[in-house]
């Protein structure tokens, strides 16, 4: 049975909890409701509410509390109702969570996960689109991971509840219920830090993560037809980036663009065609290239929202431009 | 050493550690800010002094006291103060940014009252765990304007957790004075918004800190949950050194002078039978020896070097 990408996180939710005592879930309407995604329906049920703990809606305090929980040997999971509340939390998560192990002389661990339904393309308006990885790709002391698959969501959720540091895992919600594949029956863990090539081509590169792989796919499978191999690296791990695996793809079809559905500027795009510029800039046949939501905020009319955001066709657009070179 | 000596000698430590640490900042020894809790050693010590090992304290950054009466060795945290690789931080953070949670001692930041929030999760980690611990947070009043400091109340009172929130209240926030930051007298009575006890208790009387402090712990060890415990008290240096303390009358400076804890406790050691003199010198002999020690060991310190700053920043680098 193929189990969709919401159903790939609450699997790994509860086969974590199942498997670790020390793992606790806290958060908004994520007890009775089971979220206002249904991604923790049926862990209350089955832990009781001192593993699935509702809090008020506190932003801040779900990510302390998290922190002091974790730095005493606890393995909490807190969750962002949207990620676009996070900012509510940026205090606890940049300057409590990220920079405990460094000034305490690397004694402490802050096995820390907070997950954060992120991104666009549901209607949702300024408040419940926002893809806020890039302004916690800035700071040291957190990993950052972005799943596009119900296999790597599953698995890399599975990673960072066992990760000793604190990881930011955005869930891209356009994706919840729009994504599924069969998974395996034997438990498994996809690496943080590892990127995955979702695609193997020659002629360009793709470097992308969460929802827009999809559009990327599908581009790849257009541009095929005008004789356009082109090979998909799907990021998984945003924080640290997988420079290997980016620079080898870029040696391989010295053509490459970034895709993502984060605004352009300031975007994590920006630091790899920078990286690339710095480490491969003699194998590059043309210009790093960008496709990225526009930079405005997410407008909630159907018609603003499509004119922002990256599509299918303005990917092979500027995949077209790039094969030119 | 008996308990009457010991909380004195934890203040009259607090203090003159306190002094050597000016002495070594004025000479460039210590660099950045230095923040003194000079008047205040009785919440400081009193406070902290009979909790477990394992209950963790969440100090301020001027509380030095609380963190020599939870147990930390004076040498590495004068180590700690001069940027030395032996200090907690090994030279990463300065001053109380660092701390040693296998002595229960967590370092803050900044952004006061961020702690509040991360000691009701070590206080739900007690919960949770049926452990009889308690984590004792420290804010001064200026803190108890940020949104941390009453999502963390609120937090701690729907759970019951078994934290004790402590206030020490003097009256400024590095600048402002109290009648800008509030318009209630005391913080305490914040504590009833949030459904338990707040209690008000003279910070400049270790006994009457005690106390008051005794009955929080107690609620707090046996699941009836928290308490916020206000001490007013008094900074008699500015908010760092560099800070002359220009926005205060000399008057007011005077007032509190005269209330100073240690003299407070001298008189109540001689009138409990003490031969006083005899106690000062032995306590001022063993401080020296201390002091003298800490210096000796933290200036004999290395620093650390540059590309030390890259490590510690992850328990598992990828």
């Amino acid at each position: 049975m193929e189990t969709t990408y919401l159903k790939a996180i609450n699997e790994a939710l509860f086969e974590e909890m199942e498997r670790d005592e020390k793992v606790f879930l806290i958060g908004e309407d994520i007890g009775a409701l089971g979220g206002a995604f249904k991604v923790t329906e049926g862990l209350f049920e089955r832990f009781g509410p001192e593993r699935v703990i509702d809090t008020p809606i506190s932003e801040s305090l779900i990510v302390g509390v998290a922190t002091g929980a974790a730095i005493l040997g606890m393995r909490p999971v807190a969750e962002m109702q949207f990620a676009d509340f996070i900012s509510c939390a940026f205090d606890q998560i940049v300057n409590m969570a990220a920079t405990l192990r460094y000034r305490h002389g690397g004694k402490v661990k802050v096995p820390l996960v907070i997950r954060a339904p992120s991104g666009a393309g549901i209607h949702g308006g300024l408040f419940h689109s926002q893809n806020p990885e890039a302004w916690f790709f800035h700071s040291p002391g957190l990993k950052i991971v972005a799943p596009a698959t119900a296999y790597d969501a599953k698995g890399l959720l599975k990673s960072a509840i066992r990760d000793d540091d604190p990881v930011l895992y955005f869930e891209h919600k356009y994706l919840y219920r729009r994504i599924k594949e069969d998974l395996p029956d034997k438990e498994y863990l996809v690496p943080i830090g590892k990127a995955d090539i979702k695609r193997e081509g020659k002629d360009l590169t793709m470097i992308t993560y969460g929802a827009t792989l999809h559009l990327c796919l599908e581009a790849a499978n257009i541009l095929q037809k005008e004789k356009i191999e082109t090979e998909v690296v799907d990021l998984r791990t945003l924080l640290p980036l997988d420079r290997e695996t980016i620079l080898n793809s870029v040696k391989k079809t010295n053509k490459v663009m970034v895709v993502h559905e984060d605004r352009k500027t300031g975007g994590i795009g920006g630091e790899i065609a920078a990286v690339i510029a710095e480490e491969a800039f003699e194998y590059l046949d043309g210009p790093v290239m960008r496709v990225a939501s526009l930079d405005t905020h997410y407008a909630f009319s159907p018609p603003l929202e499509e004119f922002i955001l990256p599509t299918t066709e303005k990917i092979v657009a500027k995949a077209r431009e790039l094969a030119r070179y | 050493m008996e308990k009457d000596i010991e909380l004195y000698y934890l203040m009259k430590l607090t203090r003159e550690f306190e002094e050597e640490v000016l002495r070594l900042y004025k000479q460039g020894k210590i660099m950045g800010g230095v923040y003194c809790g000079y008047g205040q050693e009785a919440v400081s010590v009193g406070v902290t002094y009979g909790l477990e090992k394992e209950d963790i304290i969440f100090p301020l950054h001027r509380d030095i006291g609380a963190c020599l009466t939870k147990g930390v060795d004076p040498k590495i945290l004068l180590a700690q103060l001069m940027g030395k690789k032996t200090g907690f931080s090994k030279g990463k953070e300065s001053f109380l940014h660092a701390g040693d949670l296998e002595i229960g001692f967590f370092g803050a930041t900044s952004m006061l009252a961020a702690t509040l929030p991360v000691a009701c999760g070590a206080a739900l980690k007690f919960k949770l765990n049926k452990e009889k611990y308690i984590a004792v947070a420290f804010f001064g009043e200026g803190a108890s304007s940020r949104g941390d400091f009453h999502e963390a109340l609120n937090f701690a009172g729907v759970h019951k957790l078994p934290v004790v929130f402590v206030c020490e209240n003097n009256f400024y926030a590095y600048s402002t004075p109290v009648n800008l930051q509030m318009a209630i007298e005391d913080v305490a009575d914040r504590a009833q918004g949030y459904g338990f006890k707040g209690m008000v208790t003279s910070g400049n009387d270790i006994h009457a800190v005690m106390k008051t402090m005794k009955k929080a712990v107690e609620m707090a060890r046996s699941g009836q949950g928290p308490t916020l415990v206000e001490c007013k008290t008094y900074r008699y240096h500015g908010h760092s050194e560099h800070d002359m303390a220009t926005y205060r009358k000399k008057e007011e400076l005077i007032e509190w002078e005269s209330r100073d804890p240690i003299p407070r406790y001298e008189v109540y050691l001689e009138k409990k039978g003490y031969d006083l003199a005899k106690v000062k010198e032995e306590i001022s002999v063993k401080i020296k020896g201390v002091i003298d020690e800490a210096v000796r060991f933290a200036e004999e310190s290395p620093y650390p070097e540059g590309k030390e700053a890259m490590e510690d920043l992850y328990a598992t680098p990828i």
